[in-house]
């Protein structure tokens, strides 16, 4: 079975985040850049589907600029086969749809039968991908998945996601997109040797042209970035226990109204 | 209508809308004085029908059919295309939930239009709407505008300011003839979660939270003695979670729930960058530590340094004589 | 001259910093505390190849660099010295040497399972009367047809009870002193083999630290590693590669101890300020900046010239003394800086303090590494 996994690469989320001089985009000095979490739930399960089933390709995907290729490196230390690279300058403000839209394209090319994201990218915290793609290929998509089976003959998927009060479970006939959830499984580390071996798989870089794509026009574009409004200052309440309780619930009523 | 505001339903699957279709159309009257609501359900009711009228709806098309349940996105995405393509109104909102989060994605990229997820404000200038959106963990605010409509965005719970109801105000109801979507995925079973008695955590407009300094999972009656006093929701913060204290569904933070509430108690929850991601929109945060400098005294509105074993109970006796008067 | 991991040496670092983080560190102060063998977690890092990186793929390593075994090695000692002594005594005093000067027989038997980290390997070389004075020897090994016949006592031995092979060096010429040692593989279980004792120590608590002791031990002439009489030069060689392994750790030491300092600088306040605002807390801060930031490229740069087949006894031997001292120095004033906290338990900084001591000492004391390069820089071989 073929599995693509979508990642992307973002901050880590210690990273202290300041604005660039435009006014629209972060000031990329300094940040740490990592795979987002979700996704390396993601590239997990495909590589357990892989090992469960004993035969399989994994391959990762990504777009962005040249140091998206870093993170597409730690996918193939982790034991992804191959690594596609989607780097374009006319994907440089690429906005979610855009991002879906290339995908499907290397979708289209590669005939994988599932495809694997994570919930949603820790930077813009967008979490529309998923289900763009699903709906760009006609595929069913599911989100949220915490828990996922892939039959023994490769037809189905079995998935619980995590609703408002429950999980639901589904099979979605394959090719289907599923979307990683915390909790599906605990992702493993690149163990040297697959440090060491990563170098020696393929890592292709794909144009806009190369999936027959043109250039086009962001649907959402970010007209500003801001700062976060600060917090008006908080108080901490002095005294001992019973009078700082009485003190808490008496603000928490006649001040703040939140009680 | 051309140019209206559409407001996607998310009901409670027994013919009421939920609550938080009060912010979404709330937020939609003030953008453009008339909001419209389309509920697709398997089961609507007329007072779910009188609910949305009351607060604010002036039009509602409603599509009630067996084959809407259980959600499934592929056969609900055509339904809403369907529809919008002979209406085209200007947006499109719907609450953050399961449901939407993923419904409303697939619409957009089915329409070729921008989406704005988990939106927190929005502005009109002119015909222009703009939203404002929480990106890197909650750190930073994006402004965010669409190339052309409808603009598609969904709104977290607990920002925006709930529609007042309005006794006998009254929407026109249509029942617009379409043809549901394919289903591709296969319904297998629902499997409810153990209730607690206690409201759903993104849907709390209280909430208690409980990190590492809870010692272990035997502590959190405590503080579930006190959620059921003020009607809170109880979460966990990713420590206490990785821990294996509290089940995942319980966390809030960046790998977790975001929520909004208009109370947030944290108890001997440190407050890392994961666990502000997700709560830091709250509009009034409590916090209690015993370590004087954790970083959740910084973004906290009242804070007690102490031991939290002696301040819930206690709190908890303070609550229940408030509200006991 | 570049200054600059490779992507997989980074790539490596991060895997091992992650890893220590998130499994190692949560329980390093338990360990300590009870002198706990960590078994979980030391076959993590066999799964992960930590405990052969230097080895071939082919015996069963992970057929990486010298420089990037210290950047793990000093994530790891970051999180806890005590697995950094596990990993530094498999990798560069048990594997390293059986890869050096092992035969494709004795490298199927004691190198590619020790490699993978499935077994543990250990150097004996100390013993009660020999601890920098090594060429005194008094464990004696005598032929006896196809097999030597082992007696003696080894002591102070890293990892010698949980260790399935034991690297042992004995005389097996007294007449030729230095020139009459021998080096030895022997199977832990081996007759005539027994651990007499484990150590109650300062530092390092996790770690176990043991006594041999051989009495009529028949070992195989097959198990001789290298010739008769090239012990010595083994012992050697491989203690320069040690050196750099245990410099590795003491600079993984420090900085756990200064990254501490730093966060309780900025956060403890006295005199109405956050005491990182005071000079004098700032002097120590800067102190420990600079020194463990020597250290490390003294660290890297021996392992670059190991790396590059170079010469690098006195480089290890710099490197072992300065990150050694550093982690001494800067652990002590790490309690320094934290005041009465550092002083208890509560704060890691005590077990740091604790940890650091070692290194000044085994794998050749502070002194007997001046000794190395006072011989170095007058143009006299070691």
């Amino acid at each position: 079975m073929k599995i693509l996994v979508a990642i992307k690469q973002v901050p880590d989320t210690a990273t202290q985040m300041k604005l660039g001089a435009d006014g629209k985009t972060i000031d990329p000095t300094g940040i740490t850049w990592i795979v987002s979490p979700y996704d390396e739930f993601a590239v997990e399960e495909a590589l357990r589907i892989k090992e469960k089933r004993g035969q399989g390709e994994v391959v990762a995907v990504s777009l962005g600029p040249d140091r998206v290729k870093e993170a597409l490196r730690s996918c193939l230390a982790m034991g992804c086969d191959r690594a596609i690279h989607l780097n374009d300058p006319a994907w440089g403000a690429a906005d979610t749809l855009m991002t879906a839209r290339a995908l499907a394209a290397v979708v289209k090319q590669e005939a994988p039968q599932l495809v694997l994201c994570g919930r949603q990218a820790i930077d813009d915290d967008m979490g529309a991908l998923p289900a763009q793609l699903g709906e760009l290929l006609g595929w069913p998509s599911a989100y949220w998945i915490m828990e996922e089976a892939v039959d023994a003959d490769g037809k189905t998927v079995r998935v619980a996601r995590q609703v408002e009060g429950g999980l639901e479970v589904f099979d979605l006939p394959l090719p289907a997109i599923v979307t990683a959830q915390k909790g599906l499984n605990e992702p493993r580390y690149p163990t040297l040797k697959g440090i060491m071996g990563a170098k020696k798989k393929e890592l292709k870089d794909v144009k806009a042209a190369d999936v027959g794509l043109a250039a086009e026009a962001p649907q959402l574009s970010i007209t500003a970035l801001e700062a976060l409004p600060p917090r008006p200052p908080g108080r901490i309440i002095q005294g001992d226990l019973p009078t700082a309780v009485k003190e808490l619930v008496r603000s928490l009523r006649e001040d703040a109204k939140a009680i | 209508m051309p140019n209206a505001f559409w407001c996607i339903v998310e009901d409670d699957r027994a013919g009421l809308p939920k609550k938080v279709m009060a912010e979404v159309i709330g937020e939609a009257t003030r953008l453009s004085g008339g909001a419209e609501a389309v509920w697709l359900t398997d089961k609507a009711s007329d007072e779910g029908l009188k609910q949305l009228g009351e607060w604010g709806a002036t039009r509602i098309l409603l599509v009630e059919s067996a084959g809407l349940a259980p959600y499934r996105a592929e056969v609900w995405v055509k339904v809403l295309a369907d529809l919008a393509a002979p209406e085209a109104p200007r947006a499109i909102f719907g609450p953050v939930t399961s449901k939407q989060r993923e419904l409303l994605a697939r619409l957009a990229a089915r329409l070729g239009v921008g989406l704005s997820a988990d939106s927190v404000a929005f502005a009109m200038a002119g015909d222009t709407l703009t939203a404002t959106r929480p990106v890197y963990a909650g750190k930073l605010l994006s402004k965010v505008a669409w190339a052309k409509t409808p603009c598609v965005a969904t709104l977290r719970p607990n920002v925006f300011r709930p529609a007042e109801a309005q006794p006998g105000k009254t929407a026109t109801v249509e029942r617009p003839q379409t043809s549901l979507g394919d289903a591709f995925m296969k319904f297998v079973e629902r499997r409810e979660e153990t209730s607690t008695g206690l409201p759903e955590l993104t849907e709390a407009e209280t909430v208690i939270s409980g990190g590492r300094g809870m010692k272990g999972p035997e502590n959190y009656v405590i503080l579930e003695d006190m959620a059921r006093v003020i009607g809170a929701a109880v979460g966990a913060s990713r420590a206490a979670v990785d821990a294996g204290w509290r089940p995942h569904r319980f966390q809030i933070g960046q790998t977790g729930r975001t929520i909004s509430p208009k109370l947030y108690l944290g108890f001997g929850v440190s407050g890392a960058i994961q666990h502000l991601a997700g709560m830091r929109t709250s509009k009034v945060i409590v916090a209690v530590n015993k370590d004087p400098e954790a970083p959740i005294f910084k973004i906290a509105d009242y804070g007690i340094v102490g031991d939290l074993f002696e301040v819930v109970p206690a709190l908890t006796q303070e609550f229940k004589r408030l509200l006991e008067k | 001259m570049r200054f600059t991991l490779t992507d997989e040496q980074q790539m490596i670092q991060a895997m091992a910093r992650e890893f220590a983080e998130s499994e190692i560190r949560p329980i390093a102060a338990e360990i300590d505390r009870e002198a706990r063998f960590p078994h979980e977690t030391v076959k993590r890092m066999a799964e992960l190849g930590l405990l052969g990186i230097i080895v071939p793929e082919a015996w069963g390593g992970s057929g990486g660099d010298t420089v990037s075994y210290v950047v793990a090695l000093e994530e790891i000692a970051r999180a806890c010295a005590s697995h950094a002594v596990v990993m530094a005594v498999n990798n560069s005093l048990y594997c390293w040497p059986v890869l050096t000067y092992g035969t494709d027989e004795q490298k199927e038997r004691f190198l590619t399972p020790f490699a993978a980290g499935h077994q543990l390997g250990c150097f004996a070389l100390t013993e009660p009367q020999a601890g920098s004075d090594a060429t005194n020897q008094h464990t004696l090994a005598v032929r006896d047809g196809d097999a030597y016949v082992l007696n003696g006592k080894k002591q102070f031995v890293s990892t010698g009870r949980e260790a399935s092979a034991a690297l042992v060096f004995c005389q097996t010429d007294v007449a030729k002193g230095s020139h009459g040692i021998s080096a030895f593989l022997v199977e832990k279980s081996a007759p005539g083999l027994s651990v007499s004792k484990t150590e109650d120590k300062l530092g390092i608590r996790a770690s176990d630290t043991a006594e041999l002791v051989f009495e009529d031990c028949r070992v195989p002439a097959a198990q001789r590693l290298g010739e008769e009489g090239q012990g010595f030069r083994i012992a050697l060689s491989t203690l320069d590669g040690g050196r750099i392994g245990i410099a590795a750790q003491a600079v993984g030491i420090a900085r756990a101890a200064y990254e501490r300092s730093i966060a309780y600088a900025r956060e403890r306040t006295s005199f109405g300020v956050p005491i990182g605002q005071h000079q004098m807390v700032q002097w120590m801060l800067a102190d420990m900046a600079t020194t463990i930031d020597g250290a490390r490229l003294l660290t890297q740069r021996a392992a670059a010239l190991k790396d590059a087949g170079a010469p690098h006894g006195a480089a290890a031997a710099m490197a072992k003394l300065f990150a050694a001292e550093t982690a001494m120095k800067v652990t002590t004033d790490a309690i320094q800086v934290h005041g009465g906290y550092g002083y208890i338990k509560e704060y890691d900084v005590e077990r740091y303090f604790r940890d650091a001591k070692i290194t000044q000492i085994y794998e050749g004391t502070s002194q007997i590494q001046k000794l190395v390069i006072a011989r170095h820089v007058l143009g006299e071989r070691a």
